[in-house]
């Protein structure tokens, strides 16, 4: 692969000071950024709904909170979460920062569609600000009718408008991506040489663009009952709820999928990296992609089995979703095959990405219970679901963004971090968050329901133990904001490519110039060109 | 060069307006046929005949007004995709509502 250095042009953090300077950029990697500080400002809104949460559950008393205080906490962590943060997590900040970078390319295909992207979030994330301040909405972030339609007296409009609102904005970020990948790969970046992680950006992009709608249209079917009075949902009114719950879990089961996809291609990146190895299996690890991608559309049936729907329909949700599984453990089985006879390198990135792997996997596992017809039966609305989702969208996505961060944090900022701080936040982080979910799975299996703040006292030790690893947890995720802070200014320099790794990314400098490299790059090999126990450069 | 900058080289050749126009014209008169065959008495065949107008309505509107006839083949495939998962949708919840005892 030719090196492609662009030594001596301004970076694109110095290409202008001004706040109008980042509020009209065009640039992805500024545009990156501003979806980053916006991210976490709403990581920050829902985590304190969950230190909320967590503190009203440390005794089985409701004497914290209300009742109705307690369904508008856990709503809007729900809904922040998933939409607010999680989506939109990697893909709009590092898939935004770096697919272009990796394909060669000087920007996204549509760069004004990608800033008017963020506008669209921010003006989303305002309408759930307004509903915050209104007085929240009780619903949970599932919006479940005829509950959500006809008898919520809280504020549901506003944040279904919202979560409306910030749709676009994902189908917008999964459109340029897609046109992007097909357009604008360097010449000789052939669409078996692309990174895993563009792959995984890909296959994401594809469910934005294909799931996303159908939520509009859901979210819009509930305004129209609710303001209305059209029975779409409530049987009152001659509706459905059921085909409410067909509609949502139609998207937000693939939802599951952007969040995971994308950490799926972090992981793989740095995976690769630090054993010094070339990917094992890389066109199984594409196909398997595009697998969980496709086959994930199929599946929604199995958060359904106990509402209602016909049981033959429930069998073959049941088989499908068995079907994911084998892209899943797959990519379980290559990562780990990568590791074998690989120099193994245990830094930050690679700790975080040793944590996705096991967290992932016993999410991954334990929804394969809840696949099962029958076991679902017993462990459905209980804290064995919540702690299951944990594992995938917390112990999964959290943890590859957090590699992700710093993995890619010297490419961004162009300063390295303490390293031994960094390590101590991924295991504080591991360690916090299986003291916090792990527990969860126990309790749910003896029949703790989930969604309540009252709770009978011989759960209260499996409780206890959930708030202290949340504490923990947020010990965690405390650090590496104070870390990274900290290098932002103290930090050594990074230089091109600290950790010697492979993929157009790493070289040109950090932070990369406005138009990434000085000169349109060559690619003459395939991805991931590592020799283990060979140098590396570090 | 990839496929996708081939279908830009050649940009396909807008139609003229009259075809929409004519366009429109056959989708009304396929929604009066639509009309009119509800009230034969066909039975279950009713559904059948104007779930069959309706999918040729859509496959018009496809072809015409979003350019599939003359698109890339790229561009069919991605409108192929989403009609696929617009079916599966429909199919999979139908499983539901058409099986429940």
């Amino acid at each position: 692969m030719t090196t492609i250095a662009a030594e001596g042009a301004p970076s694109y953090i110095s290409a202008g000071y001004t706040l109008r300077s980042w509020l009209t950029t065009r640039d992805h990697k500024r545009i990156a950024l501003l979806y980053g500080v916006s991210i976490l400002f709403f990581f920050l809104v829902a985590a304190a709904a969950a230190a909320m949460i967590r503190l009203e559950l440390l005794t089985p008393a409701g004497d914290l909170v209300d009742d109705d205080t307690y369904n508008k906490l856990f709503t809007v962590h729900g809904v922040v979460m998933v939409w607010f943060f999680l989506i939109p997590s990697i893909p709009s900040t590092f898939g935004n920062f770096l697919i272009p970078l990796m394909i060669g390319a000087k920007d996204v295909a549509f760069p004004r569609l990608n800033l008017a992207s963020w506008y669209i979030y921010t003006l989303g994330g305002l309408f759930v600000v307004v509903t915050l301040i209104a007085g929240g909405v009780d619903t949970g972030w599932t919006f479940y009718t005829p509950y959500t339609t006809m008898f919520s007296n809280s504020h549901v409009i506003l944040a279904v408008t919202g979560v409306f609102i910030v749709g676009f904005s994902s189908i917008f970020t999964g459109l340029n991506f897609i046109v992007t990948v097909h357009q604008m790969r360097a010449p000789g970046m052939t669409w078996f040489r692309l990174p895993l992680f563009v792959w995984a950006h890909y296959a994401t992009s594809l469910v934005m663009v294909l799931a996303t709608p159908v939520l509009a249209m859901t979210l819009a079917l509930i305004a129209i009952e609710r303001l209305l009075g059209v029975g779409i949902f409530d049987p009152a009114l001659g509706g459905d709820p059921l085909l409410f719950q067909h509609l949502f879990w139609f998207y937000s089961h693939p939802a599951v999928y952007i969040m995971i996809l994308p950490a799926m291609g972090v992981v793989s990146e740095v995976i690769t990296c630090f054993s010094r190895k070339p990917v094992f299996g890389y066109q199984f690890m594409v196909y398997s992609l595009l697998a969980i991608a496709a086959v994930g559309f199929m599946v929604w049936g199995h958060h359904m089995f106990v509402s209602g729907q016909s049981m033959y329909a429930g069998m073959v949700f049941s088989l499908l979703s068995f079907l994911v599984a084998i892209p899943s453990a797959i990519k379980v089985f290559n990562w780990t095959a990568t590791l074998y006879k690989g120099s193994v390198r245990f830094d930050a990135p690679m700790l975080y990405a040793l944590g996705f792997i096991g967290l992932f996997m016993m999410g991954g596992i334990t929804g394969i219970w809840l696949a099962a017809l029958a076991a679902d039966v017993h462990l459905t609305d209980t804290y064995f679901v919540v702690a299951h989702f944990h594992y995938i969208m917390v112990g999964g996505a959290v943890m590859a963004f957090f590699s992700a961060l710093h993995f890619w944090w010297p490419k961004v900022t162009g300063r390295l971090y303490p390293d031994g701080w960094a390590r101590a936040g991924a295991i504080v982080m591991f360690v916090g968050f299986n003291l916090t979910f792990f527990p969860q799975y126990i309790a749910g299996y003896l029949g703790m329901p989930r969604r309540y703040h009252v709770y009978p006292p011989e759960f209260q030790v499996l409780n206890v133990l959930s708030s202290g690893g949340a504490v923990v947890l947020g010990v965690g995720y405390l650090l590496p904001l104070l870390y990274l802070w900290w290098s932002l200014r103290r930090g050594r320099l990074a230089g091109a490519n600290p950790w010697g790794a492979t993929g157009l990314e790493w070289q040109t400098p950090s932070p990369p110039p406005t138009y990434n490299f000085a000169s349109a790059p060559r690619v003459e090999g395939p991805p991931y060109a590592y020799q283990a126990g060979g140098t590396d450069g570090r | 060069m990839n496929e996708l900058q081939q279908a830009d080289a050649v940009p396909a050749k807008a139609p003229p307006t009259g075809r929409y126009w004519l366009m429109w014209l056959v989708l009304l008169a396929l929604q009066l046929v639509n009309l009119g065959s509800s009230y034969l008495p066909l039975g279950a065949f009713n559904v059948v005949v104007n779930v069959g107008i309706s999918i040729v309505k859509a496959l018009l509107v496809m072809a015409v007004f979003m350019h599939l006839s003359s698109a890339s083949p790229v561009m069919r495939l991605a409108a192929g995709v989403g009609f696929f998962f617009l079916a599966v949708l429909i199919g999979l919840s139908l499983g539901d509502y058409m099986t429940r005892p």
